[in-house]
């Protein structure tokens, strides 16, 4: 589950971690009576979206006065602010975040993620703060540093200390402590929080040597989530696509891509197989949809509707392999479907496994018109030739 | 042969009582797997399929000999079900469950360093050494006893692959589903060790998918070391980064993880890669002709 940057920030700040004095507004109205409240001029008014690169589109802008506070966020809420994550259509702006602003000395890049490889936490530590660390990581890896925690022990301020005596120079010894104390709590809230990803980009050293965060993003484990129910209130369903909200409600693993071939699989690495199979076979996947290994018939009903709610989609492939799910399940599953929605698409249907002949015998004698694929490339051609 | 497990392999069942254990329990018995004890705590004495039910492993070990667990405990309390597997003193445990928060399979891992013990997946199929034993949910029927070993992240994905290979004439000695979640007990190297020495083993098949880097660090082994062919097949060429691809673990992230470049990895290092999955089966006939 991914978090606002002002929610991050909230529980940044109750985890002993300074970051700078801000007000959530969603109306200019609000956006009014914040500067009221919080440190100023200058101002920061920041666009609330999940995608990154806000600042690049335009989203992040520093103003002087209280009019011009809102005259930004007027002009951000409402309207689609479009960066290099949200894709094309941009991402709606629904509230924007007011903060005093900071007098910058040195930015600096802090982030705890999981290490797959060492099956760790690890911190990663960089003076290449506030730029594209991405780009950063590709074109000079040494000015990047990664320290792996012991679980065991978890966060000794030696590893702070690997992090900040590498860089070069270091940062200047009466900030130190601030620093190992902002790392040290890093670590216990992405802990304490259950976190995939925690990352303050920028962290900042100001002129009067305080360690700030500037911008925070969190990842909260959606597999730890049961145990966080007080997390829960921070989902934003505005930020999702709706068709991917629907499948959620239903436990239906799905991902809604560009093209215009609906697919329905069980198990995810043989959707994500079967994607590449369509796109191999020259027509573009619409979506990932994962009905499971244990998809009942009412979850295949809904996983078609679903499909059949994306208007881009001109053609269906089912591709199941029965294991646990078994074909006779699914075919009910289809065939109910069918009855509900009147799928006048064409459908090419590839079962395997499980119940295979019971299956096909269910989808024979529906009367529903589909193709069968004796196999995975089989199946694949003949979706692509309908579209 | 076969590795890790065979039909001596003597098993018992985390979360017996559970709706997917009691099921998989009859569908590994039918197999012919020796499912010898069950654990649910706060149900001992029961029975499941004529399996008798145990409070704890350490009871099921005492009692019945089991060597292999089979984990079908729900998120929440698996952690401390692979924990308590391994204090207990078994030495193959395969753990099922999908779900499973990341941090507690951190501390497992942490846990598991220093001990004698195998774990696969979590968020695995499991393991089937066809003709011999199943421990898993895989289903038994696809298989059949041959020379190809199945290593892979996915477990309908191995199903499709199992299937292509018995319509070449490909019988399997062992297929293991090693988990898709970020962190997991066994890696494609591992096993890989394993096979390297197992007679019965003449060529792998490896599955991977996007996200981390098991499959490259794979392919450096197997040019350095390893001695029988190897033909692989990466899911996800199509996948966008930073999409969570159903499986906790296939995520491009930060440009790290992505299918060319786990392609291009095998490739150099000599390895034949199956680009289409719709052509694997002939792809591993023409590789092991």
């Amino acid at each position: 589950m991914k978090l606002h940057e002002y929610q991050a920030k909230d529980l940044l700040g109750k985890a002993g971690i300074p970051v700078p004095g801000g007000q959530l507004a969603t109306t200019a109205d609000e956006a009014a009576k914040a500067t009221e409240i919080i440190a100023g001029p200058p101002w920061v008014v920041k666009a609330q979206i999940h995608a990154g690169g806000r600042g690049k589109a335009g989203g992040v802008k520093v103003v002087q006065t209280p009019e011009e506070v809102v005259s930004v966020t007027r002009s951000l809420l409402g309207t689609p602010l479009i960066t290099k994550q949200t894709g094309p259509e941009g991402a709606v702006v629904n509230q924007v975040f007011i903060e005093e602003g900071v007098d910058i000395e040195a930015e600096f890049y802090l982030s705890m993620v999981i290490d797959r490889t060492t099956a760790s936490p690890a911190m990663i530590f960089s003076q290449a703060g506030g730029t594209d660390i991405e780009e950063t990581a590709a074109g000079s890896s040494g000015k990047i540093f990664r320290e792996s925690i012991d679980p065991t022990v978890g966060w000794m301020d030696y590893n702070a200390r690997n992090l900040l005596y590498s860089l070069d120079p270091p940062p200047p010894a009466e900030s130190i402590r601030a620093f190992m104390s902002v790392m040290a709590n890093v670590y216990k809230a992405f802990v304490n929080l259950d976190c995939s990803l925690l990352e303050i980009n920028p962290l900042v050293l100001t002129k009067d040597r305080k360690v700030i965060a500037i911008d925070a993003k969190i990842t909260i484990d959606d597999n730890a989530l049961f145990r966080h129910k007080d997390l829960l209130a921070l989902d934003d369903p505005r930020e999702k696509d709706p068709l991917e909200l629907m499948a959620n409600e239903y436990n239906l693993n799905y991902i809604r891509l560009s093209g215009n071939i609906g697919a329905m699989v069980n198990g995810a690495g043989l959707a994500m197989a079967t994607m590449d199979v369509i796109k191999m076979a020259g027509a573009d996947p619409a979506n990932f949809l994962d009905v499971g290994g244990g998809a009942n018939e009412e979850m295949i009903t809904r996983a078609i509707e679903i499909i059949l709610k994306d208007s881009r989609v001109k053609a269906i492939l089912i591709n199941i392999f029965g294991g646990i799910l078994r074909c006779d399940v699914l075919a009910r599953g289809v065939v109910a479907a069918a009855k509900t929605t009147g799928i006048d698409l064409p459908l090419i249907v590839r079962l395997e496994g499980t119940n295979v002949e019971a299956g096909r015998e269910i989808l024979n004698d529906s009367g529903l018109k589909f193709l069968v694929a004796k196999d995975l490339a089989e199946a694949a051609e003949l979706v692509a030739g309908q579209v | 042969m076969s590795i890790l497990v065979d039909e001596k392999s003597r098993v018992v069942v985390q979360g017996i009582t559970g709706k997917e254990g009691t099921f998989h329990t009859k569908q590994m018995l039918d197999y012919g797997t020796k499912v010898v004890a069950g654990v649910t705590p706060g149900k001992g004495g029961q029975k499941v399929e004529a399996v008798p039910v145990y409070n704890t492993v350490r009871q099921a070990v005492q009692n019945e000999d089991a060597n292999v667990a089979c984990i079908f405990v729900p998120p929440p309390f698996a952690a401390d079900a692979i924990v308590d597997a391994a204090s207990s003193g078994i030495k193959i445990i395969i753990c099922i469950t999908e779900g499973i928060p990341v941090l507690d399979m951190v501390k497992v891992s942490s846990f598991l360093k220093d001990k004698n013990c195998v774990l696969i997946g979590p968020n695995c199929p499991g393991i089937i050494s066809p003709g011999k034993t199943k421990i898993g949910i895989m289903p038994g029927f696809i298989h059949s006893q041959g020379p190809m070993a199945v290593i892979s992240r996915s477990g309908t994905l191995t199903y499709e692959v199992v299937d292509q290979l018995e319509r070449v004439g490909l019988g399997q000695s062992t297929c293991i589903g090693i988990g898709g979640d970020p962190i997991v007990g066994t890696t494609f190297i591992d096993h890989l060790k394993r096979f390297k020495d197992d007679p019965d083993t003449e060529g792998v098949v490896l599955i991977g998918e996007i996200g981390g880097s098991a499959e490259e660090e794979a392919a450096k082994y197997i040019q350095e070391e390893f001695n029988k062919p190897v033909i692989a097949f990466i899911a996800g060429q199509t996948a966008p980064p930073g999409r969570r691809m159903g499986h906790a673990g296939a995520i491009i992230s930060g440009g790290q993880g992505k299918a060319e470049d786990k392609i291009k990895a095998l490739q150099d290092a000599g390895i034949t890669v199956a680009l289409n999955l719709g052509v694997l089966g002939q792809t591993a006939l023409g590789v092991m002709r």
